[in-house]
């Protein structure tokens, strides 16, 4: 496959090792911790645990998993309020598939639907649509998560239902912005992570400059990465070069699909479509200002929560659960006292077990040799 | 049922939709069985219609000394996919159950349930792939059942075949003999079944020209066996794909098994449908292929054998057995990493976000 | 998060609607093409693009020369590489074999 497989050589990849073992080397006096580079983004995740690529590391680099998995950060009385509406005799509920194993307090989507609620896995919201115009006597409601990536997605569905005139679709808006929430992460006292991996796909869509103050306020680097295994492995480097140096800056190794700017129609769509929420909920982060959007009143018709009374009820999640920690980088999964033991794939208690993205199923799926060993 | 003295002329159904009363155990019934199925399994030969097959013991016996025996249901949605269909799967299946036990298969038998509702011509599609696929193995239908359901008590078609066969003289091959050393193959390209599967539901909007590799593989296995006088195990690798045979041969033969992620073979289409779609085609359904664990000095004549024979030509070594930790499966990444391919715990979900 | 994948635009599937067909490594899947297309320009400019798919949306048209630009790089490190380990195991392989650092 073009513009993947050039990413995926092996002999760029040692080379790369190479580098980043050299630069290791000469970083390692008086060095007490490892050097910590946070990569945002859940599919950063998913290719390091893929590719085995912490294993090529030297022991003075890590990488950590942050949130942003959008189905792991997703608060159980969303799924709840999912469940309710899926429920309903009249609904036809549509989602992506990886959000239908994610736990509410009483069930998942994929036990709502074995219990009779019609679920149905899409792959794009444009087929959420068309389920919609070929079923004029249901309500179609699309299960709308993901991070600025996914929301001109949506957004675009909403503006040709509304053109369209298409009145039995409706959505129900989970979607959040990673920029609120890497300040919220900045701002923690004990903070530890030394750069990030810059989330690739979602920076397609806002640009690179929303990230400039991490490294003005905070002095941190950041270095937007594309998928492939030799994306992660040179922006890892460039990070690494950057500490060197002294540096924080943003830098853009995903060129290839990654303008300075971001995409202006895409962002167009969502300024139309969305607004901010004054505040939202994650899981594990408690309740972070600005990080989520909702339909503008212009859109009220198309919004599944005006459309049907969702319960909207908070539920904490399980007190023993370190999942805040984890998503944070405090600690690694296996330091929480439920992993592996009352929290597995089979039983997910939080839901950084849940989604192949989320570092606890990861781990304890492919492996945290690490881990293991420790 | 009594059978009738002499047999009298063939029953035929005149309905094109199954109701209820083509399970009710009357006339409507026997001109279903009648006309739909055994006239298809048995062609001109039509046996009298007992409750049981009987089989000679002694004719048996000759092929081998000892019986095997076994049973599988098959759903699937739906029914006709490109590559085959429910029919195809179910004798292809049970046959290659027989088979990866080192037995010539020999006879099976055919329950199916019906929903009412379901259309006669679709039926009878699937009972003629069944014959077709049937003969092809050499293998008989011997016997069988039906049943009507009330609409949404099954969905559309289920297929149960228990197959016999004869294990070979001598040939004792078992999820628990791997060693530290053995070669793990592959009989071709991975996915296919799974992916068109998936593709043929028609949810995900996608177009592939991807079609099932379901086809049985007992002849393959003979050769296979011929050429490989040691091998240890064979496995069909079907739900839960090649991933999942590997995890549990590692955990019956308290072995390690480490992959080799470049010498997964597998055909463009799936690869890219596998990217679209965030799925790992180790974890993917296949219908004619085999994992087979060989003993080292017999890898490359065992490789040589599948390669010669056209349901083996893209058969590959992916791995080898380990001394690690039991019951542990790694691959080696393209780049020399290393990860854990472990059992799923359910059917793998599109990954999206 | 974002699931992303490079694809060929192959031809449009409705003009009006602003959908074009993608073409995965022989997997095909009909896409909105509203965050790519030049205003005012006919979809047909984009048969032969490659572009960034997620959910269904063409999102990004990858830029060829970028891709080249960031391969040199990494070529050039994947040489530099190459020449440093020529060198560790040819003439200054005893060097290379003292400690790195005194600690």
């Amino acid at each position: 496959m073009r513009f993947v497989d050039e990413f995926r050589d092996p002999a760029l990849a040692r080379a790369l090792v190479k580098e980043i073992e050299a630069i290791s080397a000469r970083l390692e006096r008086g060095r007490d911790r490892p050097f910590a580079i946070m990569e945002v983004c859940g599919g950063h995740t998913h290719a390091i645990f893929r590719y085995g690529l912490e294993g090529l590391l030297p022991d003075l680099v890590e990488f950590v998993h942050g949130p942003g998995c959008p189905v792991c950060v997703l608060p159980m009385g969303r799924v709840d309020d999912c469940v309710a509406i899926a429920e309903r005799e009249e609904v036809i509920f549509a989602t992506f598939g990886d959000a239908m194993r994610v736990p509410g307090s009483r069930k998942s989507l994929l036990q709502a639907k074995a219990e009779g609620a019609d679920v149905r896995m899409v792959y794009s919201p444009l087929d959420a649509l068309t389920l919609a115009t070929r079923n004029p006597e249901r309500e179609v409601v699309f299960f709308g998560l993901g991070f600025e990536t996914t929301m001109p997605s949506t957004a675009l569905t909403v503006l040709r239902a509304a053109r369209e005139g298409v009145e039995n679709f409706s959505l129900f808006c989970n979607h959040i912005t990673i920029i609120p929430t890497l300040r919220a992460l900045l701002e923690q006292e004990d903070f530890g992570i030394d750069g990030f991996i810059g989330p690739g796909h979602v920076s397609m869509v806002i640009g690179t400059e929303p990230y400039r103050f991490i490294a003005d306020e905070f002095k941190k680097p950041l270095v937007v990465a594309g998928f492939e295994p030799i994306d992660l492995l040179q922006s890892l480097l460039m990070v690494l070069r950057q500490i060197e140096a002294g540096d924080a800056r943003i830098e853009n190794q995903y060129a290839r699909v990654v303008p300075p700017h971001g995409n202006p129609a895409a962002l167009k769509a969502v300024a139309e479509v969305y607004e901010p929420r004054p505040t939202f909920e994650w899981r594990g982060l408690g309740s972070i200002a600005g990080s989520g959007v909702r339909l503008r009143e212009a859109f009220a018709r198309f919004d599944a929560e005006r459309r049907f009374a969702v319960p909207d009820v908070k539920v904490a999640d399980p007190a023993q659960c370190r999942c805040g920690a984890v998503l944070t980088g405090a600690e690694k999964p296996w330091a929480c006292p439920e992993f592996g033991k009352g929290c597995t794939p089979e039983t997910p208690l939080g839901a950084l077990m849940v989604s192949s993205e989320g570092s606890c199923a990861a781990y304890y799926q492919y492996g945290g040799l690490r881990g293991e060993a420790a | 049922m009594n059978a009738p003295a002499t047999p009298t002329r063939r029953r035929a159904l005149t309905q094109s939709t199954i109701t209820l009363a083509h399970g009710g155990g009357g006339s409507a019934m026997r001109d279903l069985i009648d006309d739909v199925f055994l006239s298809t399994f048995s062609g001109a030969g039509h046996p009298a219609p007992e409750d049981q097959a009987r089989f000679d013991l002694a004719a048996l016996a000759a092929k081998g000394d000892r019986l095997a025996f076994t049973t599988d249901s098959f759903v699937v949605d739906p029914l006709f996919f490109p590559g085959g269909d429910i029919g195809t799967l179910a004798v292809c299946g049970t046959v290659n159950d027989l088979a990866v036990g080192g037995a010539v298969p020999v006879a099976l038998s055919c329950a199916v349930i019906i929903e009412e509702g379901l259309k006669v011509e679709e039926l009878r599609r699937v009972v003629a792939s069944m014959a077709e696929t049937a003969r092809a193995a050499g293998v008989a239908i011997a016997t069988g059942d039906t049943k009507v359901v009330a609409r949404g008590a099954c969905d559309k078609l289920f297929i149960t075949t228990t197959g016999i066969g004869v294990v070979r003289t001598g040939l004792d091959v078992g999820i628990t003999k791997a060693r530290p050393g053995d070669v793990v193959l592959v009989n071709g390209l991975l996915g296919d079944h799974g992916a068109a599967i998936l593709n043929a539901r028609g949810d995900l909007a996608l177009e592939t020209e991807i079609t099932s590799d379901c086809a049985p593989l007992h002849d393959l296995i003979a050769t296979l066996i011929t050429a490989t006088p040691g091998i240890r195990m064979m496995r069909d690798a079907t739900r839960g794909g090649v991933a999942a045979v590997v995890n549990e041969l590692a955990e019956a033969s308290a072995v390690g098994v480490r992959l080799d992620e470049l010498a997964l073979p597998m055909r463009p289409e799936v690869q890219g449908f596998c990217e679209i779609l965030g799925l790992d085609p180790l974890y993917l359904a296949n219908e004619g292929k085999i994992v087979a664990v060989v003993p080292s000095d017999e890898a490359e004549a065992a490789l040589a054998a599948l390669r010669a024979h056209p349901l083996g030509r893209d058969a590959a070594a992916i791995g080898t057995i380990t001394s690690g930790r039991p019951g542990r499966v790694t691959m080696a990444t393209r780049f020399g990493g290393e990860r854990i391919v472990d059992m799923l715990v359910g059917d793998q979900l599109p990954r999206i976000c | 998060m974002c699931l992303g994948i490079p694809g060929r635009i192959v031809a449009v599937a409705d003009e009006e609607a602003m959908l074009c067909v993608v073409d995965v490594s022989g997997v095909r899947r009909t896409v909105d093409v509203v965050c790519v297309a030049a205003p005012g320009a006919p979809l047909a400019d984009l048969v032969g693009a490659w572009v960034l798919v997620h959910v269904g949306f063409a999102m990004s048209v990858i830029d060829e020369e970028e891709a080249a630009a960031t391969l040199k790089v990494l070529t050039e490190i994947g040489e530099a590489a190459a020449e440093m380990e020529a060198l560790t195991a040819g003439a200054i392989a005893p060097l290379a074999s003292q400690p790195a650092g005194q600690e």
